[in-house]
């Protein structure tokens, strides 16, 4: 009941500690002994707690009086047990929350809703966006420790369009030994570079052609992932997934087991203090059943084929980043490239106008399909002064081959490559946030050239984000 | 098969365990490196994630650094936030759960010296600030004497077979660090209540040891480039409160500084602020020798 009085003593002592030094000071130093002598009859032992830190507080203050200057110094000083104590890391908030809001104005000169990679089988989310003003992915993560053998981190992503969605949701484990450890849940796959990373803390506003073409936009699934760190001084990391591989360019299946498998490799390392490297080559194999599209056919309809089959993808990326001293304070360099090759092989039924199960409103056809394209892009970034930086990026894939079979009678074999130049300039005031400037020159489709602007912002609340390599 | 698998299990066992192999000590910052140099001496294999010319706020989980720590048996790091955006995620792709935080293998010194600049509000409209407090603390070296003492213990406890080894190192660090400390204190005595611009607020822990005053830094809030239009505030600020120079980090922009020091007409300082900042800064008493000689340069 007199800890009341404790706590009120103690902070006047503590806050009359830099005022102490002058003389008026010593008025109150008598009242603190009285109510100390007054407290000494009900309380013994508590009592000499309290002198001890009058005594250091008089210490304190024979410290502001030698250097009164650093009194602000002293005053802020005194509180070092609460200073030992306190909480650093991500923790000091459990679980760490972070808030990335992000928005865009688009200037396209092609309609969006045409959207089409020539020569490539449409999924996911892909193509610009919408045109004027609007609001990207609104990413709400939590993380923390869940004991001292998990740790557990969600990512929601609230739509434009009101919907929320989990982006990410995994456990991983934090106490395996000799370089292991074990993820489960939902999460983006490791394989290729810029997989993994969240859509705000890419360089452009959208996703290379290739990750589009290939992965939808970005390939993610409900899984499990084992990745295994090598106890050398060159940096090697083994990685191996299996998932319900239910997003492009795989399909749910309704079936036991897994339905897609990656295995990746990583190596990295320095050269001097000045330069940073990591060299990658991925695989990922998932299978698709009915997994349907839009195309126009060769008589000019938009036929509604699907595909059911098993597709293999081969990725090898690299990333280098140069910055004076190893210090990017200042200006800095990365180049990051990335190659993909995917085949599919299975069986494609056409149908030309989407209804083929009303008898005699359209034709279908089922045969067989085996592709076999790649894709490519390579970008640069530049910063040329601190907060300002500059990036160009290329992009190209490659139709390759696509065997239709006696499909080949409805639908073309694609022949264009498509293409896209994109430019970009971007301010980051502080590592919170970046506001950016980007212009594309985009020939996705042989016919019409969508010349691209937009300006985005993205900007982050709460715990402090990682800087990821 | 079953002739292959001890075969595995063999290797792995040589690969992990680093058998009668010094003590592997990941050091984030070079002030650390030095100091489990001093302590350790051949009895630990020191890695050190960052070089004196990077801001130790400023650097990404690389490969090399994950490499590193996967088979380190010792982190020491700074604390404070210093290395938060880059530090935990190493430690977490690492997989080597000897050196996650909490573990004795993992080493935080800012937990042994008495914080300065505790933040009132947090506000990221502040700047970079770090809740714990100024995360600078090697600009003290009565903070590097303390974490020496927190440190040689530490090593005791992880590698005991070396125990009276680094004891013995740390009663002869200790002396010679006392005996040098009365000397720069000594040498120190002209910069007591001399007035100094500090580009970064990277400072307050030699200026409460030395005296000196910090008038205004240049960054308008930590972390933020300084602005011309902050610049000139300063420059109107200094004629009412005289200042002897304006001091920066040596891995700083230069710029701000160096455009100050010409309008106004005093020396920009360089500091080493951290072990091989500067060419005569090759140890933890080269930091100190120099940094006090540079402050001494600077008030002639």
């Amino acid at each position: 009941m007199f800890k009341p009085i404790y706590s009120l003593t103690a902070l006047a002592v503590a806050v009359s500690a830099p005022l102490a030094a002058h003389a008026a000071d010593n008025k109150e130093l008598t009242e603190i002994r009285e109510q100390i002598k007054l407290l000494k009859d009900h309380y013994e032992s508590r009592i000499q707690a309290l002198e001890s830190r009058l005594k250091e507080t008089e210490a304190k203050t024979r410290t502001a009086e030698a250097a009164p200057e650093a009194q602000k110094t002293t005053a802020v000083a005194s509180a070092p047990a609460q200073a030992r104590q306190a909480p650093s890391g991500n923790n000091t908030f459990n679980p760490a929350v972070s808030l990335v809001l992000q928005g865009r104005y688009a200037n396209l000169s092609q309609d969006p809703n045409g959207f089409a990679i020539s020569g490539f089988i449409p999924g996911g989310e892909i193509g610009p966006g919408e045109r004027g003003f609007s609001l990207s992915e609104t990413e709400l993560t939590l993380s923390a420790n869940v004991d001292d053998k998990f740790y557990g981190q969600t990512t929601f992503a609230v739509t434009p369009e009101d919907e929320i969605e989990v982006e990410e949701a995994y456990i991983r484990t934090s106490a395996l030994p000799a370089g292991f450890s074990l993820k489960a849940g939902r999460f983006f796959s490791g394989i290729g570079y810029q997989n993994e990373q969240h859509a705000h803390a890419w360089d452009f506003v959208d996703a290379p052609l290739a990750y589009q073409a290939f992965f939808g936009g970005q390939f993610g699934n409900d899984g499990v992932q084992l990745k295994w760190v090598a106890p050398t001084d060159l940096f090697l990391e083994l990685g191996a997934e299996a998932g319900n591989g239910a997003n492009f360019p795989g399909t749910s299946r309704n079936k036991n087991g897994a339905n897609s498998g990656a295995l990746t490799a990583k190596l990295g390392g320095d050269i001097g203090s000045a330069t940073s490297w990591r060299v990658g080559v991925s695989g990922l194999r998932t299978h698709a059943e009915s997994r349907e599209h839009t195309q126009t056919d060769l008589a000019g309809n938009d036929a509604v084929n699907s595909f059911t089959g098993k597709s293999r993808i081969a990725i090898a990326d690299f990333v280098l980043k140069y910055a004076p001293n190893g210090n990017p304070l200042v200006t800095n360099f990365k180049l990051q490239g990335e190659y993909f090759r995917r085949k599919e092989t299975g069986d494609l039924t056409y149908d030309s106008n989407g209804e083929l199960t009303l008898a005699g409103l359209g034709a279908a056809n089922t045969d067989a399909y085996r592709s076999n394209q790649s894709g490519w892009y390579l970008q640069g970034i530049y910063q040329f002064m601190p907060q300002w930086r500059v990036g160009v990026r290329y992009d190209r894939l490659n139709p390759g081959t696509v065997d239709l079979a006696s499909n080949a009678a409805n639908l073309d074999a694609p022949g264009f490559k498509p293409n896209k130049s994109t430019i970009m300039f971007d301010w980051s005031p502080s590592e919170f946030s970046i506001v950016r400037l980007q212009a594309a020159r985009d020939r996705t489709q042989a016919d019409a050239t969508d010349n691209q602007i937009f300006l985005q912002y993205i900007m982050t609340l709460g715990a402090h984000g990682a800087h990821k390599f | 098969m079953k002739s292959i698998s001890p075969l595995i299990a063999a290797a792995l066992l040589a690969a992990t365990l680093p058998a009668h192999a010094a003590l592997k000590v990941f050091a984030t910052v070079p002030e650390w490196g030095a100091l489990a140099n001093e302590l350790g001496g051949d009895k630990v294999s020191v890695y050190t994630a960052t070089g004196p010319l990077q801001d130790p706020h400023h650097v990404e989980a690389k490969p090399s650094l994950i490499a590193r720590a996967r088979t380190a048996q010792l982190v020491i790091a700074t604390g404070a936030e210093l290395e938060v955006g880059w530090l935990p995620l190493v430690l977490q792709q690492a997989g080597n759960p000897n050196v996650a935080p909490g573990k004795p293998g993992y080493f935080e010194a800012a937990r042994f010296v008495t914080m300065l600049e505790i933040p009132t509000r947090l506000d990221r409209a502040e700047g970079d600030v770090h809740a714990a407090g100024n995360p600078h603390i090697q600009q003290d070296p009565h903070n590097i004497a303390r974490i020496a003492d927190a440190l040689a213990k530490r090593l005791a406890e992880i590698d005991p077979g070396n125990a009276a080894a680094y004891q013995a190192r740390y009663q002869s660090f200790s002396s010679r660090w006392n005996s040098a400390i009365a000397k720069w204190e000594k040498d120190a005595a002209p910069l007591k209540g001399v007035g100094v611009l500090v580009q970064h607020r990277a400072f307050p822990y030699l200026s409460h040891w030395l005296g000196l005053q910090e008038v205004a830094a240049l960054e308008p809030k930590p972390g933020i480039e300084p602005t011309s239009a902050h610049l000139s505030e300063v420059l109107a600020l200094i004629q009412r409160q005289p200042v002897k120079m304006v001091i920066r980090t040596a891995y700083s922009n230069g710029r701000p500084s160096e455009w100050l020091s010409s309008r106004a007409n005093i020396p920009a300082v360089v500091l080493p602020f951290t072990v091989g900042g500067t060419d005569k800064s090759k140890d933890l008493f080269g930091l100190f020798d120099d940094t006090v000689q540079r402050l001494l340069a600077g008030v002639k």
